[in-house]
């Protein structure tokens, strides 16, 4: 027995003090955690926020968003130009930019990607819609691209669209089989990713042959959380250096955290309640099963007014998050809407009353109107806080809640079968504002089979498609942002939905490690999430500190613990066996 | 023929599981197309290609045949999510699964069995009613909790999340220290939660067999209390523990999924949480083949050495 116990405890002793050598100087790395899995590394495939924001750091778009204020700036073209009609577009691709192997980036590498998309439907997976109205795509010779669309098409410097080196991809056989995982992998950003284990990390190095010069850190490694508390407390362990999608009381959690420093910024998310205006297919044929009273605009806007959206903002949000309006979050600036005092709704329980009489709606015998049914996410926080919220406003205006909290996919299903009265949802957008504005067209509705729809609101409205289709053709940007401005202020009026919140984005990282990032926005402006990679690529370190793993003080508990658990065994088996021998 | 029937017995719950999945998982609410386009900037025309590359466009039954034809070939299909063959995306997670559900069972195992003949033995003294209580309290406490609790508890200690860190070096000392690290608080989570099984039926099994008649003639052999126990009343009390540790070693497979997902271990039981936010049929299929399969075949063997062990199984 003791050569045994002998044995178990060298074990152990060797598990916890055989540990690698710590080194004073290591490289400087910075570790983010991510809360979302990855998809694919494949550029044309890769659907999901998490790999998308990874594939920004590997390979560059056309043009790029300025950090300071998001203005569209040189990527890997430097100059554009459109025609006269705006059909014809011509980009020139500077010399003197590489991929990471060394090989120059030339046009043929942008015209390759896009005629790429236009010729196999695979790699149009990812990113499709961007390449639509294209209708050729040639390299006249190596500086310049010139891309024929078959209509105006406003949005050509906003191509989101990942360039990829034709030298390698030219060589791939089906897009679809290709996991882009030939490590370190040819890119054009500022990172290059060199390892990817599915489910647990992925790791870069920094490219020093990047064209704006090369990143302050020597790596980048995303580590994956599965839940965002687990996240919260490796960030405070130090084991990660930045963190974000935090909720309110995580962030809350971290305030007098030493070490470790906190962004509140203006978030690209807004949080909406959807409220079913009668839904139809894009043939115009009803579709769901929403309440017929919410046809009535009159009914839509008094369920707006007695929304006290402050209170809300305070008693869900924490404060952390800034009041809706439009569909645009004020991050982006110019093409924020604000309702003006004479156009704002304000929170009215009399007024709103008043309006429900005079549609026609009175109050029964028990005080009710007619009920709704309300469809929210179970498991998230806001949504569960903010039902019980609006559940005792708009009792107060004769209109009671059934409350249905249900899981990601079934709201998903509830929302595009309009199955629901009033549902919450939400919106992450872009800098460009054409996608969550062509998200309420009346062509983003489903088919007769109720697929191939892209809308929860099921809008539709002669006077909001019209301004779509001119901003969507109007190059004057003054002009374009009015346009812009006038489709918010009709959304708002028409009340479709009720745009609750727009959310902060709550971040938080070491600053004992890491002194500053760059975001974006300059003022108030996020880390991570960005549209683009300056927050990673403007990371600066404060040492240049180990980052191996110390193992002494877990390997002492470990071989603590094993020595007692076995000492009580042996020492109850010898206890028993002698007592009973003695008797 | 009782092994060609048991074998039979076991190929049969593999068709109706293989069959059963394919319909099971068409329930799951949700459209993989919309939860995969979803927050993008998309059109009906590319929603068309992305059901098309899928197969989700054509009917049911075809689809249903098109499966079946592929498993036959040993092809599980093609993860929507992950955009790679499911065996392969299984393959890769099976091996954190059995490590730390292994592990973790093992350790269940002993120290269940342990403390429960030691509990049984003792019965009514204060260690036998530590024993129990403390077992049942762990066995009743959530596990999301237990494991939030234990990684704030332990501070620094322990590795919140995965099995080994970005930035250890690559030798191999170095990767099993890491990964041994890791191990700990998600195996110590899942032991609290599963010895209580282990304790109580081992317990109340060696008390029916406490006051056998065979006992009383061992003792009357000069035996020693100790060895009266470890070679007389244990083998008889262990036989319906054997059958719940095979159960057990069944769903190893399975992965734990919320251990799984309180320490982001990146496991069979994760990749099904995962799979199930798509949905991802295919992959749920392929999970649900595995995991079923494997507590089949565990059954099978649970079966057959119950047969070994006891003889009157055998004669049966």
């Amino acid at each position: 027995m003791r050569v045994k116990l002998c044995a178990l405890l060298a074990t152990a002793a060797t598990l916890g003090l055989a540990t690698p050598p710590a080194t004073a100087e290591g490289p400087d790395i910075l570790k983010v955690a991510i809360v979302q899995q990855i998809d694919s590394m494949n550029p044309f495939l890769a659907v999901f926020q998490s790999s998308t924001e990874i594939g920004r750091l590997m390979y560059d778009y056309l043009t790029a968003y300025a950090a300071d204020d998001q203005r569209v700036t040189e990527g890997l073209a430097n100059r554009w130009e459109p025609s006269a009609d705006k059909l014809t577009w011509t980009f020139t691709v500077p010399k003197g930019k590489a991929w990471s192997d060394g090989e120059p980036i030339t046009a043929q590498d942008v015209a390759f990607t896009y005629n790429l998309m236009l010729t196999n439907e695979v790699a149009r997976t990812a990113n499709g819609s961007f390449v639509t109205n294209f209708s050729s795509v040639t390299a006249t010779d190596n500086q310049t691209v010139v891309i024929k669309t078959k209509a105006p098409q406003v949005t050509m410097l906003a191509l989101d669209i990942p360039i990829v080196p034709k030298h390698v991809w030219e060589k791939v056989g089906d897009i679809k089989d290709y996991a882009n995982d030939q490590m370190p992998v040819v890119g054009s950003g500022p990172f290059v990713l060199t390892e990817h284990v599915p489910g647990q990390f992925i790791k870069l190095r920094v490219n020093n042959t990047y064209w704006r010069g090369a990143a302050k850190i020597d790596e980048l490694h995303f580590v994956y959380f599965q839940n965002s508390d687990a996240a919260v407390q490796a960030l405070g362990k130090g084991e990660v250096h930045l963190v974000n999608r935090m909720t309110p009381a995580q962030f809350d959690s971290l305030r007098d955290k030493a070490d470790v420093a906190r962004n509140k910024a203006q978030g690209r998310r807004f949080t909406e309640l959807l409220i079913n205006p009668g839904a139809q297919t894009n043939a115009g044929e009803p579709i769901g099963d929403g309440n017929p009273a919410l046809k009535d605009v009159r009914v839509r806007r008094a369920i707006a007014q007695a929304i006290d959206l402050d209170a809300l903002l305070q008693r869900v949000s924490l404060g952390y998050a800034e009041k809706g309006a439009g569909l645009v979050p004020p991050v982006f600036g110019k093409w924020h809407w604000q309702p003006s005092p004479s156009e704002e709704r304000k929170f009215d329980p009399a007024a709103a009353n008043a309006a429900l009489d005079a549609a026609g709606f009175p109050r029964k015998a028990d005080g009710t109107r007619f009920s709704l049914r309300l469809t929210g996410r179970a498991g998230r926080a806001y949504d569960e806080q903010a039902s019980e919220f609006l559940k005792r406003q708009l009792g107060d205006i004769g209109i009671p809640l059934d409350v249905r909290l249900v899981s990601d996919n079934q709201l998903n299903e509830v929302t595009t079968a309009a199955t629901y009265d009033l549902a919450f949802s939400g919106w992450a957008t872009n800098i460009d504002p054409d996608f969550v504005l062509g998200l309420h067209t009346c062509a983003q509705r489903p088919g007769a089979d109720g697929k191939g729809g892209t809308t929860d609101a099921y809008f539709c409205d002669k006077t909001y498609d019209e301004l779509y289709a001119r901003q969507l053709s109007e190059f004057d940007e003054g002009k374009r942002v009015e346009i812009v401005k006038q489709m918010q202020a009709r959304f708002y009026d028409q009340v479709p939905s009720v745009v609750l919140a727009y959310d902060n984005a709550l971040e938080a990282y070491r600053s004992d490690r890491f002194a500053r990032f760059t975001t974006q926005p300059a003022q108030g402006g996020v880390i991570m999430a960005q549209n683009g990679m300056w927050g990673y690529y403007g990371a600066e370190p404060v040492v240049r500190a180990t980052s191996a793993t110390s193992w002494v003080g877990w390997g002492v508990l470990l071989v603590g613990f094993m020595a007692v658990v076995l000492t009580v065994m042996v020492r109850t088996n010898r206890r028993q066996a002698t007592a009973e021998e003695r008797e | 023929m009782r092994l060609a029937g048991r074998l039979g017995g076991a190929a049969l719950s593999l068709v109706m599981v293989a069959v059963l999945g394919f319909f099971l998982f068409r329930v799951v609410p949700g459209d993989p197309v919309v939860s995969m386009t979803r927050g993008r900037p998309t059109t009906a025309a590319m929603q068309a290609e992305l059901r098309a590359q899928f197969g989700l466009d054509r009917p049911l039954h075809e689809q249903f045949f098109s499966y079946v034809s592929s498993l036959l070939h040993g092809d599980l299909g093609t993860s929507f999510t992950f955009r790679r063959p499911v065996a392969e995306v299984i393959g890769e997670r099976l091996g954190p699964t059995v490590l730390l559900v292994g592990t973790a069972t093992l350790i269940a195992v002993g120290l269940g069995l342990w403390l429960g003949v030691r509990a049984a033995w003792r019965r009514d003294s204060a260690f036998d009613r530590a024993t129990t209580g403390v077992s049942l309290t762990l066995w009743a406490v959530p596990t999301f909790w237990l494991g939030m609790l234990l990684m704030m508890v332990t501070g620094d200690l322990f590795p919140s999340r995965g099995m080994r860190d970005t930035d250890t070096a690559p030798d191999f000392v170095s990767q099993a220290l890491d990964v041994a690290h890791h191990l700990v608080l998600p195996s110590i989570t899942l032991v609290a939660v599963v010895c209580a099984e282990y304790v109580l039926i081992m317990r109340s099994s060696l008390l029916e067999e406490m006051h056998a008649p065979y006992l009383v003639t061992a003792r009357a052999k000069g035996l020693r209390d100790d060895l009266v126990r470890r070679r007389h009343a244990v083998p008889n009390a262990v036989l319906p523990a054997i059958t719940l540790v095979f159960l057990r070693f069944g769903l190893v497979v399975a992965g734990a999924i919320t251990t799984e997902t309180v320490f982001s271990w990146p496991g069979l039981g994760l990749l099904f949480y995962d799979a199930l936010t798509g949905p991802d049929y295919f992959l749920l299929q392929g999970l649900l083949l595995v995991t079923a399969g494997a507590v089949v075949v565990m059954n099978l063997l649970a079966d057959l050495l119950h047969g070994v062990l006891d003889p009157r199984v055998k004669a049966v």
